[in-house]
């Protein structure tokens, strides 16, 4: 029996749903202006998605594989250093 | 320990990227940032009333819960199911079965349709039974999941398929049910309703209360949804916000019977500001339909007041 699956096809793996790519759903896509960015995290815990990363205090990425391109990382930002774009840009 | 922003996006998120909610969806963030009021090192169980949540987190073969135990349950059972493992691991550990010097916590979540209408046996039971869990709830006003119906916890006027606006009805025809003071009325330890609105310090600090409060605890959240209130996605904190300055939805915890109201807006606003954005309202903006919004506000503020006389008299 394969050991990707358990008893009863149970799923083994936790959140394996980051296999699963729901970045092409979006239709405008973040950009990070870093020289206007504080750090200030605002933006971090309001992400739907979990894909704006941070190490040490410092924003890191935004993951695109997985936004949906819903904005409000754009619009909680006090600094105005996420902007949205259209995904043809 | 005070409130961090920085230290909070540090600690592990117990939901994982690649679920299939919709752009813009509020009950992600509540899921995510009340498990990550749970120390590191606790462990959780997780049981899930249907809604949004449930079948958008755990498509098979896919699951985006992660660093927790989960447990896909059915409609009316959430409350139940998570009350059964608490009692459960309260015997094995009682026993020695367990390891006595790593902690579990049990939470339940669940939409509005599966805690005020269809899981509200369950929960009311769960609660009277004093087990020691945590029920939270995300409340976004209707069946969003199958195309928003009408659930008790739909405010009175909103327009849904199943409550149209129209020449007959004036959208839906009740005024809502309130879940915190149902929960406040079975006499549990705490009790707390939150929105997302700031730096989410409301929203964590409620949930580590809750969670870490012996007993059953109930947290009852704001959830907007984009879809079915009819607001663009990316306004979520501006329509929190406006919920919470007009008093809609007020935020304030119960603990031991002792009302605190944890933000008072310096300003109330009046109620127009939080329904004109979403096009479930806009049926009440109408010429001649003025009386929906003199009644929609005058149950608004005598909840506020009856809020504030509640907080006076409780801690006298």
């Amino acid at each position: 029996m394969s050991k990707e699956f358990g008893r009863g096809a149970t799923i083994l793996k936790s959140g394996n749903s980051c296999e699963f790519y729901t970045g092409d759903w979006k239709v405008q896509y973040p950009d990070h202006l870093k020289d206007k960015c504080k750090n200030c995290m605002m933006c971090v815990p309001y992400c739907p998605e979990d894909c704006i990363k941070q190490k040490d205090g410092i924003l890191d990425k935004i993951d695109l594989d997985y936004c949906k391109g819903c904005g409000i990382c754009a619009n909680v930002c006090p600094f105005n250093a996420i902007e949205m774009k259209h995904k043809d840009e | 320990m005070a409130y961090n922003l920085k230290e909070m996006v540090n600690k592990k998120s117990r939901l994982a990227s690649g679920h299939r909610m919709c752009a813009g969806c509020g009950a992600p963030l509540i899921v995510r940032n009340s498990l990550r009021a749970l120390k590191d090192e606790d462990h959780a169980v997780i049981s899930c009333a249907t809604g949004c949540l449930e079948v958008s987190t755990c498509i098979y073969p896919y699951t985006s819960w992660k660093d927790c135990s989960f447990l896909h349950t059915a409609f009316e059972c959430a409350s139940a199911c998570a009350s059964g493992a608490s009692k459960t691991y309260e015997k094995l550990k009682r026993e020695n079965k367990l390891p006595q010097d790593k902690d579990t916590k049990f939470i339940a979540f669940g939409g509005d349709g599966g805690t005020y209408d269809i899981g509200l046996q369950s929960l009311s039971g769960a609660m009277e039974r004093r087990t020691d869990m945590t029920y939270i709830c995300y409340d976004n006003g209707a069946y969003m999941n199958t195309g928003t119906q009408r659930s008790s916890s739909t405010p009175h006027f909103a327009d849904t398929t199943t409550s149209p606006a129209g020449k007959v009805i004036p959208g839906k025809v009740q005024p809502r049910k309130d879940l915190a003071e149902i929960m406040i009325a079975h006499n549990i330890p705490y009790v707390a309703q939150t929105a997302l609105i700031g730096n989410m310090k409301d929203l964590y600090e409620k949930a580590e209360k809750a969670i870490y409060t012996e007993g059953p605890t109930c947290v009852v959240a704001l959830s907007p949804c984009p879809r079915g209130w009819g607001y663009p996605t990316e306004d979520l904190q501006k329509i929190s916000k406006l919920a919470v300055d007009t008093c809609f939805w007020p935020l304030y915890e119960v603990e031991n019977g002792k009302y605190h109201i944890t933000y008072k807006p310096a300003k109330k606003l009046p109620v127009e500001e939080f329904l004109r954005p979403q096009k479930r309202f806009k049926h009440m903006f109408k010429e001649g339909n003025e009386w929906m919004i003199e009644q929609f506000q005058k149950e608004v503020d005598k909840k506020w007041e009856y809020l504030l006389m509640m907080e006076e008299i409780t801690n006298k």
